[in-house]
């Protein structure tokens, strides 16, 4: 075991490379590419006996991943953004292959306006495709969380894919100290991959993926993956007792933070409920009690965990770093309808919307919105979703409004 | 242009084609199906040690659960990406071989197997791609000039003139059925050829050499389609006959950069026998010839068979 500095990208490279990863199929995507090209580069180099294909679409690489791994090898791929929703038909398509493999997305805001920075509107969009979804905040959690991820995907009652999410940038191009797993005690982890019955050889003919007509089989085949998905609730938590067992990192499905005791508690997920967990510091020196709740599996959605871990609070604030536009967080809806219908009084669930694009979430806003929650645990009503915007943004944006307009009036007057 | 041995072989192989093929029957295909009488003739050459990797089409149905007509592999992907699917199991299966998990007696023949629609336009992007990439797929192509499952609405394959659901005016679609043949020779691919059911010695023959080739591949079958097109069921074989005795559908073949002709219609039937016997070209007859459209069909297929036996 070793620890160095590495970035989350490297991260998962190492990740793939200690999962013993057979197949690659690849397609750049800032700022996912440096997963490629330091697995790329260890494959010519000859450090990992691996395969890579470059394909030319994210559809086309999806696809390849699902017949890759439904044929019976181990299969690991990496994609953003655009990338990630150009191959939507295809995450759906291939979760009901139930041929296992992982795949991370590195986040990043959706077009329009094309942007680079990170939200999480992209892996959100591949929430209900069946796919699971284990959520980061560390460069750790990146190498560790694919791990993971082939033991819950592989897990014989799940047999579902795997999305590892990071936010591009905070994640993807930071450095943090991460340690790197010795090989021998991850084989011990996560032996070779077993196809099971889903696989193709000349002498056991196999029919994959074949149209049903009619609504009685095709409920009950997403019936079957709805429940298989549920599976991972169980599975999760034998497979993180596993890995602590050998490494000593200890996950759960939610991650909790000072949250026993806490009146007032964030819900986050991904590598900005770091400043979460500072600003929970903060405030309880300035005397408040607050608290952190980061679910790192999304789906399935540990909705117990969530409820018991929220029960009894005054006031919930959950920030979301998505907007499902003319509606606000879609992780505010989640957690609110995780709580109705509980006996006993309920937290006021705030919500609020920031950090889209990569835009910043300061200490500030941090103490702001458990002011604006606790301030509604007292009048007795959830706020609308609140944008967080500051002042001094708004006149930037002012300001390069006017050159825009500067700009474009310029070339009329001289029509 | 072929000598007599060649012609006794073709005797016997007329002789002993099998009664009954290895595809099995009672498919959901329309009677009179020309994509399904290839593919029977198709599979009974490519057998049953293969995977076919399928996109949307009329064929999709084929495999309708919980029966196939194969008695090999079978994998659905989506529309567009049927090649990509070709790929990931093809290098799966090389790296399993690579690494002695894989028997050679189970290795599989990867095949694709679509539409025109499919193949000349949303999966085009795709198929370029695995032909980059030099995989070694055989590529499987039912031409029926149409969104055939849709209910025969125009696409990328569809002739000039004709009369489809998304080209009901008097002068049918407009536009010019693409040159996939030519698109995927322009790859330099391992082998190309058309086939046409009504012409299955040709067929057989184009498959073997397709059969014992690696490489990209593609057999592009012509498909007569009683219910696009406007004819009877009965009449499909001879619609077939006629696309290739009036130059409509050449029969060729493309290797090691060499495009052969395969069958030249000598002498050539008028294309208006061909377009005669089809309910989608009949307004270029009735209530009155449509010369200037029928006169772009005659001299596009003149012009083709000029340059090939000038």
């Amino acid at each position: 075991m070793k620890r160095i500095l590495l970035t989350g990208n490297n991260a998962a490279a190492w990740g793939a490379r200690l999962a013993g990863v057979e197949y690659v199929p690849a397609f750049p995507i800032t700022p996912q590419t440096e997963i490629i090209e330091t697995l790329a580069y260890w494959i010519d180099s000859g450090e990992i006996d691996c395969r890579m294909t470059t394909l030319e679409s994210e559809h086309s690489m999806i696809t390849a991943a699902g017949a890759a791994a439904a044929t019976g090898v181990r299969v690991f791929t990496a994609t953003s953004s655009q990338g990630l929703l150009y191959g939507m038909e295809m995450l759906y398509t291939v979760a009901g292959w139930r041929a296992p493999f992982v795949m991370v997305n590195v986040s990043r805001g959706l077009s329009s306006p094309i942007t680079l920075e990170p939200d999480h509107n992209d892996i959100l969009a591949a929430r209900d495709s069946g796919f699971l979804q284990i959520h980061c905040a560390t460069c750790q959690e990146v190498l560790d969380g694919i791990l993971l991820a082939y033991r819950l995907a592989e897990h014989e009652k799940v047999r579902l894919p795997v999305l590892v999410n990071m936010d591009g940038f905070y994640l993807s191009f930071t450095r943090e100290p991460v340690e790197i797993p010795d090989a021998a005690a991850v084989r011990r982890f996560l032996s070779g991959y077993d196809a099971e019955n889903i696989r193709f050889r000349a002498g056991a003919p196999l029919s994959e993926a074949v149209a049903v007509l009619g609504g009685t089989l095709y409920s009950y085949f997403r019936y079957e993956m709805h429940l298989a998905a549920l599976n991972g609730l169980k599975a999760f938590g034998e497979i993180a007792a596993d890995f602590a067992a050998i490494f000593g990192r200890e996950y759960r499905d939610v991650e909790g933070y000072r949250t026993d005791d806490a009146e007032l508690v964030f819900v986050m997920i991904g590598s900005f409920a770091t400043k979460a967990k500072e600003a929970v510091d903060r405030l309880r020196d300035a005397g408040i009690p607050a608290g952190l709740v980061r679910p790192i599996l999304l789906r399935p959605f540990p909705r117990e965990r969530i409820r018991n871990m929220l029960a009894g609070k005054k006031g919930v604030a959950v920030i979301d770093q998505n907007l499902s536009l003319g509606m606000g967080g879609i992780l505010h809806a989640e957690i609110s309808s995780a709580l109705y219908g509980v006996a006993g009084s309920q937290p006021i669930v705030a919500g609020f919307i920031g950090g889209l694009g990569g835009r910043d979430i300061s200490a500030e806003e941090f103490y702001q919105m458990a002011n604006e929650t606790l301030q509604a645990v007292e009048e007795g009503h959830a706020p609308p979703p609140r944008l967080l915007f500051a002042r001094e943004e708004l006149a930037e944006v002012r300001r390069m409004q006017q050159i825009a307009g500067v700009t474009r009036n310029a070339g009329e007057s001289h029509e | 242009m072929r000598g007599k041995a060649m012609n006794e072989k073709n005797q016997n192989r007329l002789q002993n084609r099998h009664s009954e093929h290895l595809l099995g029957t009672g498919t959901p295909m329309c009677a009179g199906c020309g994509g399904l009488a290839a593919i029977k003739e198709i599979y009974d050459v490519i057998g049953e040690k293969s995977v076919f990797i399928n996109a949307a089409g009329c064929m999709t149905l084929l495999a309708n659960y919980p029966f196939t007509p194969f008695r090999g592999s079978w994998l659905y992907t989506a529309m567009a990406c049927a090649p990509a699917g070709a790929q990931g199991v093809r290098d799966a299966l090389d790296i399993l071989l690579a690494k002695g998990r894989l028997a050679a007696a189970e290795d599989l023949e990867t095949v694709v197997l679509t539409g025109d629609g499919s193949a000349n336009g949303i999966g085009l992007s795709a198929t370029s791609g695995a032909m980059d990439r030099c995989l070694d797929f055989l590529y499987i192509c039912y031409d029926n000039e149409g969104y055939g499952n849709t209910g025969q609405q125009a696409s990328a394959a569809t002739p000039l003139g004709a009369r489809t659901a998304t080209s009901r005016g008097p002068l049918g679609y407009p536009g010019r059925k693409k040159d996939l043949f030519a698109i995927w020779a322009a790859h330099r691919p391992t082998y190309v050829a058309t086939v046409s059911p009504s012409h299955p010695l040709d067929l057989v023959r184009k498959l073997e050499t397709a059969k014992n080739l690696k490489g990209p591949r593609l057999v592009l079958a012509f498909a007569p389609c009683p219910t696009g097109w406007g004819f009877d069921p009965k009449e499909m074989i001879e619609v077939g006959k006629l696309a290739v005795q009036t130059g409509i559908w050449p029969l060729k073949e493309y290797r090691e950069g060499k495009v052969t002709h395969t069958i030249v219609p000598r002498p050539r039937l008028p294309v208006d026998e061909y377009l005669r016997r089809q309910g989608r070209f009949a307004h270029l007859f009735q209530p009155q010839r449509n010369e200037d459209v029928l006169q772009k069909i005659h001299s596009s297929v003149d012009a083709y068979w000029d340059a090939i036996e000038s």
